[in-house]
Order: structure tokens, then sequence, then C-alpha cells
């Protein structure tokens, strides 16, 4: 246990004195929340779907915790590139905990930068429908950061260098968040585009933030939760073994 | 303390390791040397636990790092050929998390850090982020970490590349003390030939993956028939240029393999 909690606690106080990214990793969903939120807000409504930055706030809030967490477990190519790695995985410790810690430290940050964006969203105008649920909320907020932490490790273990950092940025951070309903309702897509959501795993972390907050979903919440618990397992699992598997 | 009996390590068709056999005693300084690409660096990650070799056997301590990695991780304090700190946590909290995964208890890792810091003059500085020092006082701190858990060998792969004279002279001053002191076993490994001569008591030299020589500076020196060591080890090694022999494609090749286990 003290493994794990003295990477997490690193991965935490990392975050903690990097104020610069702190704010500047707020400026991108600002800018989506604001640009979008308020420049489609109109069209949204004259559509008869009410208010759009209600409606792209859980999405947000979603799209902050799939980038901080994704990065944050990627930041393992940084600890191999600035040699860090190699004093972890040459301690008397094994490597599942070192995995967890890490990933822990992740799904941390990433739920703090979430709730940071959820502040701003209501600075923003953005209105939950009912503040009791606001602990389910959090529930779907870890979730998607576990998800995606363990999708960060994993992928962190297997690349060689920072060159393939934009590869992952451009083919999988970027689809996984236009392709999950963030930004648009679920309902009437083409059967393709439909089917694509349904197999990303962010659509459910969308739809049962969405629910927590808004009360609406496409899905049921339990479905969400349980699609949501699913895939982290199977990408635990998946960012352990590529975590085993890194030579130096 | 350390038994190589034929060690083998292959990258695709490189063959970095060949059929090397060493062993080092207790309390003993001992350097290994080598061009560039030699296989310094493969030999020391194989004797750490951190790579698998192809073929032979080590023994650290009486362990087996391929199948008795934990025991032989608690025995060895490493410092690696590059920086391997956390710039963005202070000195006391790079040497606290290193003590907590080397399960050193509580009271004791308190004691030895103040120990160690103040053994490399770093006690001053334990509160200061680490990306603040000077690359002599990181190497200072790195070694200082890797004494924390006082292991009975301590691995330094070129320690003092990159440092200015003086940082190297206090460097070796406090190395050779702690072996002194503390009887620590040193494996080291240096392109400044002046720093093994003074503090080896015996020395390897690996070239293109084989041992070419091993005994100590003066027996080196009698066998090449030369002055000094540098002389003795360009004799033995040629004067050639090297470059690291493993290729991208060797590694990718490598990785491939690593994904097929």
């Amino acid at each position: 246990m003290k493994t794990i909690y003295i990477l997490w606690l690193r991965e935490l106080l990392r975050y903690k004195r990097s104020r610069v990214q702190i704010i500047a990793s707020l400026g991108q969903p600002a800018l989506y929340l604001f640009a979008l939120g308020f420049g489609l807000g109109p069209v949204f409504m004259k559509a008869g779907n009410g208010s759009y930055l209600q409606f792209i706030a859980p999405g947000i809030i979603a799209m902050t915790i799939l980038f901080s967490s994704v990065f944050a477990g990627i930041g393992l190519l940084w600890d191999r590139q600035f040699g860090f790695l190699k004093e972890t995985l040459v301690a008397p410790v094994p490597r599942l905990q070192i995995m967890i810690g890490k990933t822990l430290g992740s799904v941390t940050v990433a739920i703090i930068q979430g709730l940071l964006v959820l502040i701003v969203c209501l600075i923003a105008g953005f209105r939950p429908a009912n503040w009791a649920v606001i602990p389910v909320a959090l529930f779907f907020m870890a979730m998607v950061a576990l998800v995606f932490g363990a999708l960060g490790t994993a992928i962190g273990s297997t690349l060689q260098d920072m060159q393939g950092f934009q590869l992952v940025m451009n083919f999988l951070v970027m689809p996984l968040f236009f392709l999950s309903g963030a930004l648009f309702p679920l309902n009437n897509l083409p059967k393709i585009l439909a089917a694509i959501t349904r197999i990303n795993p962010l659509t459910y972390g969308v739809d049962g933030l969405r629910a927590a907050f808004l009360g609406l979903s496409h899905f049921s919440p339990v479905t969400d939760a349980l699609a949501l618990a699913a895939v982290a397992l199977l990408l635990l699992l998946l960012g352990s073994y590529s975590f085993s598997k890194i030579q130096i | 303390m350390i038994h190589v009996t034929n060690l083998t390590k292959k990258f695709g068709e490189n063959l970095a390791v060949n059929d090397v056999s060493f062993h080092v005693q207790k309390g003993e300084i001992f350097a290994f040397l080598g061009p560039n690409g030699a296989g310094k660096t493969t030999t020391i990650k194989m004797l750490t636990t951190l790579l698998t070799p192809t073929g032979g056997r080590i023994q650290v301590n009486g362990f087996d790092p391929l199948r008795e990695q934990m025991q032989v991780r608690r025995q060895i304090g490493i410092v690696f050929q590059d920086p391997s700190l956390d710039g963005e946590l202070t000195a006391f909290e790079n040497l606290d998390l290193h003590g907590v995964l080397y399960h050193v208890p509580r009271k004791q890792r308190r004691e030895r850090m103040e120990m160690v810091l103040k053994l490399f003059d770093l006690w001053e500085r334990r509160g200061e982020l680490v990306k603040k020092f000077s690359g002599g006082m990181k190497r200072r701190l790195e070694i200082a970490r890797g004494l924390l858990h006082a292991p009975l060998i301590l691995f330094l792969d070129e320690p003092t590349l990159g440092l200015d004279p003086q940082s190297r002279n206090q460097l070796w001053k406090q190395v050779k003390h702690l072996n002194e002191s503390e009887g620590v076993t040193v494996f080291l490994t240096t392109h400044y030939m002046d720093e093994a001569e003074r503090v080896a008591q015996r020395i390897a030299v690996i070239d293109h993956g084989k041992i070419v020589a091993l005994g100590s500076p003066t027996e080196l020196k009698e066998k090449t028939n030369t002055g000094s060591l540098e002389e003795a080890f360009l004799a033995l090694t040629g004067a050639t240029i090297r470059d690291e022999s493993a290729t991208s494609v060797d590694q990718m090749r490598q990785f491939g393999k690593m994904w097929k286990r």
C-alpha cells in the first residue's frame, strides 16, 4: 500500500506544482464551452432541444477528464524519457503496485481537473437539475478517469518516444471525444455513426454524467456504469500487462 | 559478491554481450571499461534485473537476477548513466520516495536521508526542487539516493559524465570513503581512465561485447607494456571511434519479441 500511496502522492505533488499547466488545461474546455455553448445555442434551442450550454457542459467535463487522464497516463513516456521510470522499475516492488499507484494518481488529477471545469461551467450558466445527485456525477467522473487513465498507462507503456504522442492525440483521443455524443444528441444518428458511438466508452461516460446532472440519458445510468466498469477492467488488465513488459 | 558466467545478450542479430565471465569480490571497487557500444550498460542492466540475458548465468550476492529479482533489487543501489531523478520533486521528496520503494522504515528513512544528504553536501538544499540543481548536485543526489537503503552493492554507470573536475574529484572521494567505511562493493563504468585507475582495485576491459582484459591497473599496464591506463586501454581496444551498435531496427525487433512473449 505504501508504494501505491507514494506514487499516487507524487502525481498529485507534480500536478499541484504545475500551475501554468493547470490554467492552460482549462483553456480548451472553456473555449468549447463558450464558443459552442453560446455560438450554437440559438440553433439548438430553435430545433426544440433546449439549452445547448446545459447539454454540452457534461460533455465538456467528460472531455477534460478524457484528456487529463490519457495525458497523465502517457506521462509514463516522460518518465521514460527523463529517466525516472528506471528508478521505479529497478525497485524491489511489484510492477502492478507501481502501475496502480501511477494510474490512481492520473485518476485523481483528472477528477480535480473535471471539478475545476465544472466550476467554469457553473460560472458560464450551467445549472444541474438536482444537486443531490452530485455524488453520482462524481462516480461517473471517476469511472471515465479510470477507463482513460488505464488506457493512457497502456499506451504510455508501449510508446517508445515522443513522436507517437501526436499520433495518439489525432487518431485516438480526438475521435474518442468527437464521436462520443459530447457535442450532439445520440438520437437519430446515421447507422454507422450510431454504431461507432456505441463502442466508444466515452459515450457511456458522457451519458452517465448527463443522467446525473440533468436527469436526461440515452441509455440507462446502470447500463452506462456497467459498460464503463467492463471497459475499465479490460483496460486495467491491458495496462498491467503492457507495464509488466516494459524493458528499459 | 557478483559472479557472471558465460553471459550473453542479443538484440536481434546484434550480439551486445558475448560470453562474458568475471567475478567481483565483497568490498571491492571493480571498474568495467570499454568504448561506446562495447556492452557495459547492457551488462549492468542484466546484473540489475532490468534486462533478461539471452544466455549465461549471474549471481548477485547468491541470488539470480532472473528468478530472484526482488532479492537482488534489495541488495543493490544504482546510479544510472542518464539522470533518473524527478525534477518536479525536492531532493528530500526524491529520497523519501526511494526509501518507500525500498521498504526503509520511516524512522530509519529519516535518519539515513539526513546522513546521505549531509555526506554529499546537500542537506541545506534538501527542500529545493531538483530541477533547479546543477549537474554536479544532481549527480551527488543520485548517488546519495542509491545509498539510502544501505545496499551491499552500488552500481555506478558513468556517474561523472558531464561533471567538472571539482565535482568528479569530490564524488570519487565520497565513493571511496563509503567503500572503506561501510564496506559497500562498487561496480562502476567510466570513460575517464584516470578515475578508474584512482579508485578501482580491478578493471575489466570489454570490447565488442567480449572481455579483452581483466586485472589491476598495474597488471593491465604491464600486460600491454604501456605507461598509463589510457594507453593500455587504447592498446586493448584500438583507436577507432565507435558508435552505439544496436540500431533502431534491432530495438524494434526486440520490442516485437517482447509483445510476442
